[in-house]
């Protein structure tokens, strides 16, 4: 027992472990700055968030040791209770729950308050990766994808109950878990580029959304086709026709709108691409540009049912969550002071503790969802990109280990490891820079907050187990 | 080994789709913090400190120029809660006259409201105050004074149609972005309505503050500053003389005066009783005053010259007339009987006793009861109309052309529609078809459902002094510079009754007044020598106690020059109070003094608030 605990041990990644106490102790750096007053100078003031934040890193710590300690078997075999487990904790929080900012998604414990959504992602984790590495299942088999769906959208659901919708997002990170199971690429850029359309046609101008959707549809049938000729025939009759149609109403002196001509000349475009489609038997080609026709029906009707259906409070809502409503004092608040507080770092930043911005409260939740605005302004371009690149590396490191399993049960847990961490990762930097409106999820090992550190970290250690383990089960 | 996997290919995907989205954020990250450098010129602006200039705010006139309403200094103590050290309380708080308490508490709050913001702490501080702070001021770090302008009243009159100025509110602050906490704001009166014109526009100036938020010089030497712009003058239209008058005649009354010079619609004053001392709810007296003001069961604070609405009781008759006259259901020679009082089918409507027949001008003189029921009933029941609810829309009509049954637009806030009912109104009361012109009889002396503000009372006779037209009422007369005041005051309001119609009724007003004695003039009492007064008695049935005095009267009969509407809560008869008041407002305008100092004294005397409080 000894002797093969030390060898589990010699067999973690312990480069990533580095690279995980590293992140763990820069993001307590960063919350010690951002609520680093003047009188209060001492690491371990308990009354302080970075002394709670200290204290959740030491039990972290021993969550880690605790994860690496058990056996793979373990988690192989109670997959599903975890998971029921979870899924019935989501039901207790809705009902027991303490409600914070407006969402019940605490579970008091003692002093203590637990998020159960946080542990969920683990759960469910591990839960699809069982599931998934039974012998010949793929996803390209219908039922399989449904019950897979499900597995997803169930948390999910309970999470948006809550509500809180940034956690719930955040499952959509196990598409890419998917995709790398095999799920099939035109569900997976059907739906995303759907639900990418949505949002870009309230947030964007149409003009661009639709410009965008035929350089994308030309690229695509590129990728498809691979016929550069066709492709090119096809872009110049669309061209053509459109710059006749505009040609036209210029003759004409009518006030053709501008949504009109792009509309008649996708129109015209597509009938004259028929013939061709007949002759190279282009099938797919026909799929993908009936897809752009409704692609574009979709975003005038989104558009349309945005600013005629709903109602003027529904409207607002939804601009506050894509961040659209420019108002510096009122919804866009956050983000506003987030990117005042990030571009005043400047290149090379104004040094620890000594970001002005980040500290009185200019920026709102600035050591939980907007840490990253401290690492901006205290290091600047300097420190962000530096940050950025060590966490991409961890990322990919985590891709590696993942991508060497021996078993599709390690795998598939260790790409929702990746999934998730990536998801918080970009979505959490991209929310603070304005790239994506604020839903409010956590930086993974920055951000203050005991549940999401404790719940990654259990997360990662789990799958490091796995990793050290590889070469002895395979399921 | 592990198994053919025809999907591992999909890893470099995945790996790329990260690794591009890290790039975008980077990309991104060099513009925001290499590239557009607008982002730390905004974070300069949370590193400035911005302090705001306050402008005085304009005066107010009366209508010959006399200077009502000023300013003086004052300071406020403002304290910047992330800046304060600790500090000597004792020494503190006896220069500023506070306790310990007061100052911990204040801190706290303003702590609450903002670490970094400033707040007021003390609010105006004297100026003797005020110097010796400034002195010390070096020991006290996160303290700083700052200079203001509080409202100082060189008369103390009119305080309803003034106003007063109070702190903003949150909601308030929340709405306009132009104030901040700690601002002033008008809250009532003419302090309210004109409050953009008299605040002016604050200035401010900017510093530049360090990471510890303290002032280290004038922002690029003051380049980015604006000065304050001073508030606009207003001249109110009323007369101080005759406002000081009025209030001094209401004194130990509870009611109102108002009065209009018809040719404008100007208010030449508005009391209501009982009032208060404006300079009252000035500066730190104002939490002493205040509470006792709204706690006050007279309540004070109220104006009841456009928030209380009273039947209007005889009065009303001459609307009546007019009507009548106009739909030509009666005659100027038509004639009633007096029984005395008018009996109908289940209705029986008392009257005095006094000659009978009377025509339409006596009937007006004597105030006869029967004679106006007889004249509503013929307006009502006018065969003209298919039904009582064409006649009474058509009656109702005229009477919204009065301006009553809605709110006047006089530029004071909180004014009152009164009250007007209409066919749904009795149709709910009664039933459907279930009410008669017999129903509504006691409309026809002004009493019932029907509900008039002393304003409008005052603006129905200046619409019949200027024979058949009015201007919307209003209280300020001009603004300073070339901001004229709303153009809807200049417009003139023409009623429903043609102008040819008032002649008869204007004699029966000047009867009512200067009729020979025994005809049975209702106010000989108001008759002033040498000046033709027109006016008419009224008396509001109170369910709560003793009738209202009520009087309208306008004057000069030819050409008028003032139109006024008195009443005097449980005077009993219109006669009684309403008439001699009216009339002492009439002559002290027309003439600047009075000859009949004992009615003077008489009605200044009458003490009508605590004997009633003793009962
Ligand atoms: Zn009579």
């Amino acid at each position: 027992m000894d002797y093969k605990r030390s060898n589990i041990l010699g067999r973690i990644d312990w480069l990533t472990v580095i690279m995980y106490l590293a992140l763990v102790f820069f993001g307590f750096a960063n919350i010690y700055s951002s609520a680093y007053r003047e009188n209060h100078p001492q690491i371990f003031d308990f009354s302080q968030r970075y002394g709670k934040q200290f204290v959740w890193i030491i039990a972290a710590l021993f969550l880690a040791i605790l994860g690496v300690m058990i056996n793979t078997r373990f988690y192989y075999f109670f997959a599903w209770p975890i998971y029921i487990l979870s899924i019935l904790s989501l039901i207790a929080v809705l009902m027991i729950g303490a409600t914070i900012h407006g969402s019940r998604s605490w579970i008091p414990l003692g002093p203590f308050h637990i998020q159960p959504a946080e542990f969920a992602k683990v759960a469910t984790a591990l839960a699809l990766a069982k599931y998934m590495s039974y012998y010949n299942r793929t996803l390209s088999q219908f039922k399989t994808l449904l019950n897979v769906s499900l597995m997803i959208f169930l948390p999910a659901a309970l999470i948006m109950l809550q509500p809180d919708m940034g956690s719930t997002m955040v499952y959509s990170a196990f598409i890419l878990v998917l995709y790398r199971e095999g799920l099939p690429t035109s569900i997976l850029i059907v739906g995303f580029l759907f639900a990418l359309l949505f949002i870009l046609t309230l947030v964007l101008d149409k003009t661009i959304v639709i410009a965008g959707l035929l350089i994308l549809t030309v690229i695509l049938h590129l990728f498809i086709e691979k016929k550069m000729k066709i492709t090119l025939k096809a872009v110049i009759v669309l061209l053509l026709t459109g710059t006749f149609l505009w040609g036209v109403s210029r003759l004409l002196h009518r006030n053709f709108s501008f949504y009109n001509i792009i509309f008649f000349s996708l129109l015209a475009g597509g009938l004259a691409f028929i013939p061709f489609l007949y002759r190279y038997k282009l099938k797919r080609s026909a799929i993908l540009y009936l897809i752009l026709i409704g692609s574009v029906f979709f975003a005038f009707s989104v558009n349309y049912v945005f600013n005629n259906v709903l109602e003027e409070h529904q409207r607002k809502r939804i601009n506050i969550v894509l961040g659209i409503e420019s108002d510096p004092y009122g919804s866009g608040y956050n983000v506003n002071q987030s990117k005042i507080a990030i571009g005043s770092g400047g290149f090379t930043g104004k040094g620890f503790l000594h970001g002005t911005q980040t500290k009185f409260n200019f920026v709102p939740e600035q050591s939980t969802d907007f840490i990253f605005c401290t690492v901006g302004e205290e290091w600047g371009f300097v420190g962000t990109f530096t940050m950025i690149a060590f966490y991409v590396f961890f990322l990919l490191r985590i891709l590696f280990l993942a991508e060497r399993q021996r078993s599709s049960f390690n795998r598939i847990y260790g790409y929702s490891v990746f999934s998730l961490l990536a998801f918080h990762f970009l979505i959490n930097i991209g929310m603070t820079i304005g790239l994506f409106p604020v839903i409010g999820i956590p930086l993974p090992f920055f951000s203050y907050g005991g549940s999401s550190l404790w719940a990654f970290t259990i997360l990662l250690f789990i799958f490091l187990r796995m990793d050290a383990e590889r070469m002895e089960i395979a399921f | 080994m592990k198994d053919y996997d025809q999907y591992e290919v999909r890893k470099y995907v995945i790996g790329g789709l990260v690794l591009l989205s890290a790039f975008i954020v980077i990309i991104k990250l060099f513009v925001i913090q290499v590239v557009d450098k607008s982002y730390q010129l905004s974070a300069s602006n949370n590193v400035l400190r911005y302090i705001p200039q306050y402008p005085a705010r304009g005066l107010i006139f009366d209508r010959n120029h006399k200077l009502i309403v000023s300013n003086e200094a004052a300071y406020d103590l403002m304290v910047i809660p992330s800046q304060v050290t600790a500090f000597d309380t004792t020494e503190f708080c006896n220069i500023l006259g506070v306790t310990t308490e007061e100052v911990e508490n204040g801190i706290r709050k303003a702590a609450d409201y903002s670490e970094l913001k400033a707040s007021v702490l003390v609010k105006q501080l004297s100026a003797r105050t005020y110097a010796r702070f400034s002195e010390k001021m070096f020991k006290f770090p996160g303290f700083y004074v700052q200079p203001r302008t509080i409202r100082y009243y060189n008369y103390f009159v009119a305080p309803h149609m003034l106003g007063y100025v109070g702190e903003v509110t949150e909601s308030i602050i929340k709405k306009d972005p132009y104030y901040n906490m700690g601002d002033y704001i008008g809250v009532s009166g003419i302090e309210k309505t004109y409050e953009k014109v008299l605040r002016g526009e604050k200035g401010v100036n900017i510093y530049l503050v360090d990471v510890h938020n303290r002032i280290k010089g004038a922002y690029k030497n003051g380049r980015y500053d604006t000065a304050a712009v001073v508030g606009k003058n207003l001249v109110a239209s009323f007369d101080k003389d005759l406002q000081e008058y009025g209030e001094y005649l209401m004194h130990n009354k509870v009611g109102s005066i108002v009065a209009i010079e018809p040719a404008t619609g100007e208010v030449l004053c508005m009391v209501s009783s009982p009032g208060y001392n404006p300079s009252l709810l000035v500066g730190r007296d104002r939490t002493k005053y205040f509470p006792a003001l709204i706690k006050d069961t007279l309540k004070p604070l109220f104006n009841r010259a456009v928030m209380a609405s009273y039947p209007p009781g005889s009065t009303f008759k001459v609307v009546n007339a007019l009507i009548g006259l106009q739909e030509r259901v009666i005659f100027p020679s038509s004639t009633y009987g007096c029984a005395p009082g008018y009996y109908a089918p289940g209705v029986y409507v008392g009257c005095h006793i006094h000659r009978t027949p009377l025509n339409l001008k006596g009937a007006i003189q004597n105030s006869c009861n029967a004679y106006f029921c007889h004249v509503f009933r013929n307006i009502l029941d006018n065969p003209h109309y298919p039904s009582i609810y064409q006649s009474f829309e058509s009656w109702r009509h005229y009477l919204e052309s009065f301006g009553l049954g809605h709110r006047l637009g006089i530029d004071l806030p909180n004014e009152l529609s009164g009250f007007l009912p209409d066919t749904s109104y009795y149709d709910r009361y009664y039933h459907k078809n279930g009410w008669s012109s017999l129903t509504l009889i006691s409309m026809a002396i002004g009493q019932g459902e029907l509900g008039l503000t002393p304003l409008q009372m005052a603006n129905l006779a200046a619409t019949i002094a200027n024979r058949g037209y009015f201007y919307t009422p209003h209280v300020v007369k001009a603004i300073e510079g070339n901001l004229t005041i709303d153009p809807a005051f200049r417009l003139k309001h023409k009623v429903a009754v043609d102008s040819s119609n008032f002649r008869i009724v204007i004699d029966g007003m000047d009867l009512v007044v200067n009729g020979e004695p025994g005809t049975g003039s209702t106010a000989r009492i108001a008759r002033i020598d040498g000046i033709r007064v027109c006016g008419k008695t009224g008396t509001a049935q109170n369910p709560h106690g003793k009738d209202h005095s009520i009087f309208m009267a306008f004057a000069p009969k030819d050409n008028p020059k003032i139109a006024v509407s008195v009443y005097v809560e449980n005077g009993g008869f219109g006669s009684t109070y309403a008439a001699p008041i009216a009339s002492l407002i009439i002559e002290k305008y027309l003439r600047g003094k009075i000859t009949r100092k004992w009615l003077e004294e008489r009605m200044r005397n009458t003490d009508l608030i605590h004997g009633l409080q003793k009962k």
